[in-house]
């Protein structure tokens, strides 16, 4: 089997040109809004300030210059900037792991219940809403009163056991996890609803004859289950990878990337909108798309080989 | 498809599975409830008690219990005599102090309280103020629309509009009538921002992507493949990577600020996943439809206006749906090319935690107005959103 039979055969003529007008509007937008500003960014990376000559004339005699590249510089050896590398990658293992693994679980036990859909529209709701009113509603749980009455929750559950409230937004390496949290509530009903799915593709004849054998639930779920919905986590995973690298809301409403909680998404509208430096910023930019094109290329792949089994 | 689920009656061998999912259920819910709950309260209660209070007894409600009840009955009515429900008799203690000779007096000879010991004066003013309640004296709710009224009309001071208004206090910028629903700073202005941003941004790319995905699934043409594949590619450019280029290009045409502006980025951003999965849908429909059709003489027109559109309804919904959803719950965007010329939601409530400090009844209420549409479209939607969710891949 190759490609699609029908456009294989080309059952219908048209003149040369007709695809193209009906490729060509999609074609312009996405050439002015996507693919141009891309490589602008590029350019942009390697100017000064106000784009008035290269990077290098931003250098300062005395201290350390990548020339060309200074822009570069400040995007990966800035103090700010490493610590937002490095929540990023705090991000992408707590955010991905715990969407991940908390919606695996999810999805597994809602197969076994009748209030299937109920539970499964709980947990997907916060989808639905946006970064912005999620980031209120987790503020109002994180509040912290400095007077005995504590209208956060999580606070007022803390104290009620006696202990010691927590000012979760603005203590050091707690305040990234109290954001990472916020994230998880968010997605989990994203990897459960994809991950569900597949989970009902799983061929029920293999999993009896293995219980059949003699195999337990716990070995049926790792030894069968999770190997054939093995290229939907990879799915899943890729694609939160892509998510957690471009968070910005939350942390933008939360904190404002203050108390160490930077992140790469956040510093560059900083960099460009309170800072005006597009030279920097778009430098920050480029190294985010960096990061993405191995994911980007995994996509393609992966869509490559969908298309040859079609 | 055969049954998958191994559904079963209640057991207590599934006990585990139901403790965890209804517990997650649980976790997931009581941040938004909490929030829904505070939005409607009176500021001074939100910031002098939990929301979680508000399913509590009233206050005094254990004293009323403890002390009276046995003889006044639990809704105060008991003795005819005494009715504690009655708003005249309650009127008569006005202090905690005057309630307490009387509970110390006899009556017919026998001391008030019999043998029950006689409550002390904090007691005794929970006591009062419950009776208030129960008698109707004391009218102060404990829910109020006030702080919509106040996120609607983008009310600013340290009163409620209502109050303002009543008083003729309102500040200069208030009309005390229908038209401060309209208010710049008001959540109201917002709401139809979000919307006249959405629903253009919404119908722009699904049509413009309609022609495409036609062509790139019943159209033979010089790299159709490569095409694809570069659209798969685009899917992931992060949006921050065109922020810069496209505000100075817009700064130079003017468009900054504006909604054509606003418009045009969404379309363009929406572009690559919407042609990518109507094309997957368009290319999985009967292909035995299109051969008879263009055998009989149709053109591509006919055929992408009489065949390919109406057979796509239901991808053409989960992506209105995805569309609508994600631009109307984006911040970045409109914060960038709208900023405060044109104040959309999320704008709005972004405004009011970074800089504003706005207190959490205007807060919470704001919050809400901004999710009540997405969770209504999303929970009478769902089977659209989920398709759309799984058919597609990424969207950034």
């Amino acid at each position: 089997m190759k490609k699609k039979p029908s456009t294989e055969t080309g059952i219908m003529h048209q003149k040369p040109l007709t695809p193209w007008m009906y490729l060509l509007p999609a074609l312009i937008v996405m050439a002015t809004f996507i693919v141009y500003p891309a490589f602008n960014t590029f350019y942009l990376s390697v100017r000064n300030n106000d784009n008035t000559g290269w990077a290098g004339t931003r250098c300062m005699a005395g201290q350390p210059c990548w020339g060309i590249f200074e822009n570069y510089r400040y995007a990966l050896t800035s103090t700010i900037m490493q610590t937002a590398f490095l929540n990023n990658l705090k991000w992408i293992l707590l955010m991905v792991s715990g969407t991940v693994a908390i919606g695996l679980l999810i999805a597994v036990l809602a197969d076994k219940v009748k209030y299937e859909p109920v539970a499964k529209t709980i947990i997907f709701l916060p989808m639905a809403i946006s970064f912005v009113g999620a980031g209120v509603i987790w503020k109002f749980m994180y509040n912290y009163g400095s007077s005995q009455v504590q209208i956060g929750l999580l606070n007022a559950i803390i104290t009620a056991f006696g202990g010691k409230p927590v000012s979760w937004l603005t203590e050091p390496q707690i305040n990234s996890i109290a954001l990472i949290v916020v994230g998880v509530w968010m997605w989990t009903g994203f990897c459960m609803t994809i991950l569900s799915a597949a989970l009902k593709g799983v061929s029920v004849e293999i999993l009896e004859a293995a219980r059949v054998d003699g195999a337990s639930e716990w070995q049926v779920f790792w030894k069968i289950t999770v190997p054939q919905i093995m290229p939907t986590i990879t799915v899943v995973v890729t694609t939160m990878v892509i998510n957690v690298l471009k968070i910005f809301d939350i942390v933008y409403v939360m904190t404002g990337g203050n108390y160490g909680t930077e992140v790469i998404a956040n510093r560059m509208y900083i960099e460009m909108y309170k800072n005006y430096d597009p030279g920097r910023a778009s430098a920050i930019a480029v190294i985010l798309i960096i990061v993405i094109i191995p994911v980007m290329i995994m996509n393609i792949r992966r869509f490559q080989k969908q298309e040859e089994i079609r | 498809m055969n049954k998958h689920q191994t559904t079963q009656k209640f057991s207590f061998k599934n006990l585990p599975v139901h403790i965890i999912l209804i517990g997650m259920c649980i976790i997931w819910l009581v941040p938004t409830i909490g929030l829904l709950v505070t939005s409607f309260r009176p500021v001074q209660d939100i910031n002098s008690s939990g929301w979680w209070t508000i399913f509590a007894k009233p206050k005094g409600a254990a004293e009323y219990q403890t002390y009276c009840a046995s003889c006044h009955g639990d809704d105060g009515t008991a003795l005819p005599e005494a009715d504690l429900s009655d708003p005249n008799l309650v009127a008569q203690y006005k202090r905690s102090f005057t309630l307490l000779p009387s509970l110390n007096s006899e009556i017919n000879g026998q001391p008030h309280m019999g043998s029950i010991s006689v409550p002390d004066e904090t007691q005794t003013a929970n006591i009062i103020a419950y009776m208030k309640r129960m008698s109707g004296i004391d009218s102060s709710s404990k829910i109020t629309l006030d702080n919509y009224i106040d996120a609607f009309t983008g009310y600013r001071g340290n009163n409620t509009y209502r109050a303002d208004c009543a008083s003729g206090n309102q500040s200069l910028d208030l009309y005390c009538d229908i038209r401060d629903l309209m208010n710049p700073r008001g959540m109201g202005r917002a709401f139809v921002n979000s919307l006249l941003v959405a629903i253009p941004s919404t119908i722009f790319p699904i049509f413009i992507a309609a022609f495409a995905a036609y062509a790139f699934s019943w159209m033979d043409f010089k790299g159709r493949q490569w095409l694809f594949a570069l659209l798969v590619g685009l899917q992931v450019v992060p949006l921050q990577m065109t922020l810069i280029p496209i505000s100075r290009l817009y700064a130079q045409l003017g468009l900054n600020g504006t909604f054509q502006g606003i418009w045009l980025f969404h379309t363009g951003f929406g572009l690559p996943y919407a042609i990518y999965l109507l094309r997957n849908f368009m290319g999985s429909l009967p292909k035995e439809v299109f051969e008879s059709a263009y055998i009989d003489g149709a053109s591509h027109w006919t055929a992408f206006r009489k065949l390919a559109m109406p057979l796509s309804v239901p991808a053409l919904a989960s992506l209105t749906i995805f569309q609508f959803l994600w631009i109307w719950n984006d911040l970045l965007v409109a914060l960038v090319f709208l900023g405060g010329e044109h104040p959309v939601l999320t704008y709005q409530i972004g405004n009011m935690v970074t800089s504003l400090g706005a207190g959490w009844q205007m807060l919470t209420a704001a919050a809400f107005i901004s999710m009540a549409l997405p969770m209504l479209v999303f929970l009478l939607l769902q089977k659209y959103f989920v398709r759309g969710m799984l058919a597609g891949s990424v969207k950034g």
